[in-house]
């Protein structure tokens, strides 16, 4: 008789899915990459690499895309952590797709790198040659997403087509791909951002400090609270005050809002979001709010 | 708090996306942001009411077309557990993405429309879910407040449902009367149906037991990827890293290794967090053995008296999901199962399964896009393989067209 009912708690299925796709993929690709934000997304999704290989380092190196508007604390951040897991860091950096002419940057009041970065990413990938590539995507992120698979083929200009995507069973994922083409790899596909911060909690992650609540001169754009910056552009009509807010998502500055928060700890951030009725990318960015469609349109260029 | 994950079959038609709209609002899965959203659509379309299929319905051409194409994954939780439903549409062109949201669930929802009665396409939908072996299925008889609530209603549809089920072998069936547009029997129990005497829908949810659905008898451990750190640390250390697809191990069990035979001990189940004293599905943890063996990825480890078959000839249902090519005799493809990746040649297709009828069509020759048939397959090394019913992991594969590398099929050993 068995002793126990060996039930399962919902993050460790969720370690235990995330940990064997990346085996998977260390095990099927020639050169894989960790997209390595600082975000909280990739700050887990960093933690279950390391667990996935453990004792032995990290089988790839992390990748992130720069767009020189990142929050310094977060760029701090990203730099400590590498240098911890002694994991090789790739910065491609948007700046330089600039000045090699690659794209070319927008002016006015909104503008903002973000579409840019898809350039200077897969520019990233085909330099590297980089055949996968993890990202620390959620499904429950956004409705394009919801619709993505775990291992998602992307062509070789980097392109993702919603409408033909391949079928994904069970726990068997196709890595075939030819040269020049790629798959993007999403481990925490099945993660909430609830989860993500159940997780933080558990592990006792340390994460960048713009997470939690502190005192930060901001200013009001369509709702959202924007943050005083040399690279945020602010027109006269949009006066600066103080406030006590954190970021709920981390991107640019120039369009991740700030939300109003005393949240100082991470027990505390988790009640704000078990209570909270709006979504983390409805609350804090500007770019999804584009068009109905923004996100589905950005990701089949090869944005993240 | 565990995981239950659900397929939900059905149309718009029959209220599936209601009755999505409704479990997720119910539980505040759907925020504020979202709804508005929805509801500016639908204002901007001229739709009368808040359409909740536009919360699933993620792409453009779906919102566009007004129909679902594509699997899409929606989360929520309750207090006593978290939900990950794959959305799955009804047409008939789409039972590729039924078979693809059942591989993994726990448990599907049927919705039938208590006027329609069960319809081909609920026969379809049961199909697809007993030969996928979800473990639990639930027929949601819905709109009961367009049959007045009427009992006679109800056991005329079960009486119905239960008969075409008991040819197709399923296992754990529960019927409930509800209506998704005004609440009954979803959340809590209706007091429109006084006469019925089960649970609500998300009480069912909540409490269904699935522990006990995964396979703890039988050890099967894909070796999946092997650590060598090349640290001083951990000089000598190798470790075999996979997720287990059956039985429990424990540190000192006798294991056998195959292709090989050979047999040795557990030396310690390792994870990040330190050794653990078992390990059971769906575990991933690194095992370390007490004898140096040859061991590389898409081995397994088993138990000497109870292995897997090593077949490199295999009898399975598959279905075929590729647009543009056909399964036939003497088709070459790749075969992924477990962890082991091969070549295959279709060596035979014993017939064709009509999904609504069950007939046996022995004259086909092909199987086209959505089909499912029996086939006999070679295989250019040897799987080690239970039977489907067995355990759904080490009992499915897939297979991959070698010209495209499209996932064009997907195989349940029998």
């Amino acid at each position: 008789m068995l002793q126990h009912d060996y039930t399962t708690s919902q993050l460790d299925v969720l370690e235990a899915e995330a940990i064997h796709i990346m085996r998977e993929v260390a095990a099927e690709f020639e050169r894989p990459c960790l997209l390595f934000s600082g975000g909280k997304d990739s700050i887990v999704m960093l933690r279950i690499a390391e667990k996935a290989f453990w004792p032995a380092p990290i089988p790839f190196p992390l990748m992130h895309v720069d767009t020189g508007h990142n929050f310094p604390e977060v760029i701090d951040y990203r730099d400590r952590r590498a240098a911890e897991l002694g994991a090789r860091l790739v910065v491609a950096s948007v700046q330089d797709s600039i000045d090699a002419g690659r794209v070319v940057e927008e002016t006015g009041r909104r503008a903002s790198r973000n579409r840019l970065q898809t350039t200077t990413l897969l520019d990233g990938i085909e330099e590297n040659e980089f055949d996968a590539v993890f990202g620390g995507a959620r499904r429950d992120e956004e409705k394009a997403r919801a619709k993505e698979r775990v291992f998602s083929f992307r062509d070789d200009f980097g392109q993702w087509d919603p409408k033909n995507q391949r079928p994904e069973l069970w726990n068997l994922y196709n890595a075939k791909i030819r040269k020049g083409e790629h798959i993007r790899v999403f481990p925490l596909s099945n993660w909430t951002e609830l989860d993500v911060w159940d997780y933080i909690r558990r592990e006792g992650i340390e994460i960048p400090s713009i997470y939690f609540a502190h005192t930060r001169r901001v200013f009001e754009r369509d709702g959202m609270l924007l943050p005083e910056g040399d690279v945020v552009q602010r027109g006269d009509d949009e006066p600066l005050f103080e406030a006590t807010v954190r970021y709920r998502t981390v991107g640019d500055m120039t369009c991740t809002g700030a939300v109003t928060s005393t949240a100082a700890t991470v027990d505390e951030i988790i009640a704000e979001i078990a209570a909270t009725r709006i979504t983390e990318r409805g609350a804090t960015r500007a770019d999804d709010r584009a068009s109905e469609a923004a996100m589905e349109d950005r990701k089949k260029e090869g944005y993240f | 708090m565990d995981i239950l994950r659900f397929a939900t079959a059905g149309s718009v038609d029959d209220g599936k996306s209601t009755l999505i709209g409704r479990l997720l609002f119910d539980s505040k899965a759907i925020f504020e942001d979202q709804l508005e959203a929805v509801e500016r659509t639908s204002r901007d379309r001229g739709t009368e009411y808040t359409d909740l299929s536009l919360l699933t319905d993620g792409l453009r051409a779906e919102r566009e077309q007004g129909i679902t194409i594509d699997v899409a994954y929606r989360y929520f939780a309750t207090p006593k557990r978290k939900f990950i439903i794959a959305d799955t549409p009804g047409h008939i062109q789409y039972t590729r993405n039924m078979v693809t949201g059942a591989s993994t669930a726990d448990l599907a929802i049927i919705l039938i429309d208590a006027r329609k009665g069960v319809l081909e396409q609920s026969r379809r939908h049961a199909f697809l879910t007993t030969l996928l072996r979800v473990p639990h299925l639930v027929v949601a008889i819905n709109k009961m407040d367009l049959v007045d609530y009427a009992e006679e209603r109800f056991e005329e549809i079960r009486e119905e449902f239960t008969q075409f089920a008991s040819k197709l072998n399923a296992s754990d069936l529960s019927f409930i009367p509800i209506s998704a547009l005004h609440g009954d029997n979803v959340v809590s129990r209706s007091e429109n149906m006084p006469w019925y005497q089960g649970p609500s829908l998300l009480h069912h949810l909540e409490h269904v037991h699935i522990a006990s659905d995964r396979n703890l008898v039988d050890v099967r451990f894909p070796v999946q990827y092997v650590i060598r750190p090349h640290k001083t640390e951990f000089h000598d250390y190798r470790g075999y890293a996979g997720q287990v697809a059956g039985g429990v191990l424990k540190p000192g069990d006798e294991v056998m290794h195959l292709p090989s035979g050979l047999t040795t001990k557990i030396a310690s189940i390792d994870t990040f967090d330190g050794p653990v004293t078992e390990a059971f599905a769906p575990m991933s943890v690194t095992l370390r053995l007490e004898d140096h063996l040859d061991i590389s990825r898409g081995d397994m480890i088993c138990r000497p008296n109870n292995q897997p078959k090593v077949a490199q000839e295999i009898d399975a249902m598959v279905c075929w999901m590729a647009d543009a090519t056909k399964l036939t005799p003497r088709t070459k493809l790749t075969i992924k199962h477990t962890t082991r990746t091969a070549r295959a040649l279709v060596k035979d297709l014993h017939y064709r399964l009509d999904v609504n009828t069950l007939h046996r069509d022995e004259a086909a020759t092909s199987l086209s896009l959505n089909e499912i048939g029996r086939v006999s397959l070679r295989i250019t090394q040897p799987l080690f393989v239970d039977d489907y019913a067995r355990n759904r992991l080490t009992g499915g594969f897939i297979l991959i067209d070698e010209a495209t590398n499209g996932t064009v099929g997907a195989g349940m050993i029998v």
